[in-house]
């Protein structure tokens, strides 16, 4: 064999079966990563409608820092939360609950947090009232009784942080001319996310449904400036009216807005300073009606 | 081979019982491991709670799976103490005992993979698609590499073995089918595929146990009469040769390749009783191999 007498020959052919062999395993292997990368990154994804345990770190996150051990399910008293089996489309083997199937109860002790043997739910969270697992959103206003005039109220009742994180606010009920409705209203900074509204909402559907903060919530310019909360804490006007230039309202010839504010067509001018004169009235309202919207 | 079936002659030899003692004792430990596991969901009997992943045993012992937890850290995230604790725990146990004891002794797919391995030998099933073994250290790097870049906990997505045994205690689903696919890969494409190519658990555990005392030895190598049959059982073959060959260039007796699992199978199916448990500073002097040795019965 030639290769016998030469040497160097032999060992150049070894080290290129070698570099092509090192070659063909990086390029398998890391096709086989590039996969995984991108399953890793559909798997972030979170269904809306799965919930997390209270304290859950972001997601982000929590599919870094949570092992899969299945303690906080075991530890739940009510059996709320499952661990994702794998045709589910929630991360494999990470703990979530369906607030519509079974909510969360909000134990004081937080036992779930206790059991977890990492910082996937954040051990810092030490009180259950604190926790923010969703926000709760009236999702369907065409189905939700109390927006058709009825008085349900079940998911007001049910909430644990009782008229703070849902509220019902008063607003008359423009079908009927002569009734009230009492429509849900979710505060968000109170609101856990448990889903004991969504569970209890008496619909075949609920219509009210907590879903992921990033969903549920809007957010204002960082620069916006809310005008009565800055009147508030300044406590007077930002604004000097006097030296404020209020044009003239267009209005049809002769239009006559009883209440309306118009300070530069003098047409209203008996109304300046009388309280409430500026939020007008809305017109054929039944009596004992005007208050708050 | 010399025309027999596997073991037959060591069954002549030592009975079936003696030929299979280390095999029902290690699955009798994987089935003990797992029966634990399900005593709590089927029974109510809360001994151990969790999975493989991390369990806690009688509120005072956590076990968390070192693997799992070193792809979390390459994420970026820490255990709370008891997760800590129990990977400390779980560490020295197999730096003794051997890393790749949890692939033989305890991991629940191995039962599958060994069924795939016993019919792909009685079916007579030849011809298997050539992968190095090292594959399984590429596949090892990857995961971690990809769980510092993706900042998931990349393996457990797919990971049959934690899939089995996770599914078998907290709801099987779909997972079935992965690990259904793992035996027919072993059985039809490739012999001893996963346990003994692909699986990165068991590359890392492995590591876990480079240097872990507790081995097998060819104490009474010169008693060997080359009938093979130590290499068809094995799930790893290529560990048995420099210690059972070895004696010639002076290499010990002991099998230090990381990739021995423990399982005892040579032990088992050796008529000859070349092999035993042993500790891994020992050394016997070349040509009176064993004379002293007690064996393993």
């Amino acid at each position: 064999m030639k290769t016998k007498d030469n040497p160097s020959a032999k060992s150049g052919a070894t080290r290129r079966q070698f570099f092509f062999d090192t070659a063909r395993m990086a390029c398998g292997v890391g096709l086989l990563g590039l996969g995984l990368g991108f399953y890793a990154k559909q798997s972030k994804a979170l269904p809306a409608l799965a919930l997390r345990p209270p304290g859950a770190l972001p997601e982000e996150d929590f599919l870094g820092a949570c092992i899969r051990c299945g303690l906080c399910v075991r530890d739940c008293p009510y059996n709320t939360l499952d661990l994702a089996r794998p045709e589910a489309s929630v991360a494999t083997g990470t703990p979530y609950f369906t607030a519509r199937n079974i909510p969360c109860e909000m134990c004081e002790d937080i036992p779930c947090i206790k059991a977890c043997p990492t910082q996937a739910l954040d051990h810092r969270l030490t009180d259950i009232n604190k926790a923010k697992m969703g926000v709760a959103v009236l999702i369907d206003h065409e189905t939700c009784l109390n927006f058709l005039g009825l008085r349900c109220d079940v998911c007001y009742r049910v909430c644990p942080v009782i008229n703070q994180a849902i509220t019902l606010e008063m607003v008359p009920n423009a079908r009927t001319g002569r009734h009230a409705m009492f429509l849900p209203t979710v505060h968000s900074e109170a609101c856990t996310g448990c889903g004991k509204c969504e569970k209890s909402c008496v619909l075949e559907e609920a219509a009210i449904r907590v879903l992921p903060a990033k969903l549920a919530k809007g957010a204002l310019g960082k620069h916006y400036r809310i005008g009565w909360e800055e009147q508030k804490k300044a406590g007077h006007s930002l604004v000097d009216e006097s030296k404020m230039l209020d044009l003239p309202d267009r209005l049809p010839e002769g239009a006559i807005l009883p209440g309306h504010y118009d300070p530069a067509s003098g047409q209203t001018a008996p109304a300046r300073g009388v309280p409430g004169s500026e939020g007008g009235i809305i017109p054929g309202l039944p009596p004992g009606l005007g208050g708050k919207p | 081979m010399s025309g027999q079936r596997i073991g037959e002659e060591v069954v002549e030899a030592k009975g079936w019982l003696g030929a299979h003692k280390w095999l029902l004792l290690r699955r009798l430990s994987q089935l003990s491991i797992l029966s634990l596991f399900l005593l709590g969901p089927l029974a109510g009997i809360w001994l151990v709670k969790g999975n493989l992943s991390y369990s806690y045993t009688l509120g005072i012992l956590p076990l968390t799976d070192p693997y799992v937890v070193l792809q979390s850290l390459f994420t970026g995230h820490w255990p709370e103490t008891f997760g800590l604790v129990g990977v400390m725990i779980v560490v020295v146990f197999y730096f003794l005992v051997g890393g790749r004891v949890y692939c033989s002794w305890v991991c629940p797919l191995n039962m599958v993979t060994d069924a795939a391995g016993w019919l792909r030998e009685r079916l007579g099933i030849k011809g298997s698609v050539h992968l190095a073994r090292a594959t399984r250290y590429w596949l090892l790097a990857m995961t971690l590499l990809g769980s510092a870049m993706t900042g998931v906990v990349l393996w457990e997505l797919v990971n049959p073995v934690s899939m089995l045994h996770r599914g078998l205690i907290f709801g099987l689903g779909m997972a079935w089918t992965v690990v259904l696919a793992v035996f027919l890969f072993d059985l039809f494409v490739m012999s001893r595929g996963w346990c003994g190519h692909l699986c990165p658990v068991g590359a890392f555990y492995s590591l876990l146990g480079r240097w872990s005392p507790l081995r097998v030895s060819a104490s009474r190598r010169s008693a060997c009469n080359d009938c093979m049959d130590c290499f068809e059982v094995c799930p790893e073959p290529q560990v048995i040769r420099p210690a059972l060959k070895g004696e010639g260039k002076g290499i010990g007796p002991v099998i230090l390749a990381p990739n021995c699992t423990n399982c005892g199978r040579c032990v088992d199916v050796c008529a000859k009783d070349v092999f035993r448990f042993a500790l891994r500073f020992e050394r016997v002097a070349p040509g009176q191999g064993g004379s002293e040795s007690s064996g393993s019965r």
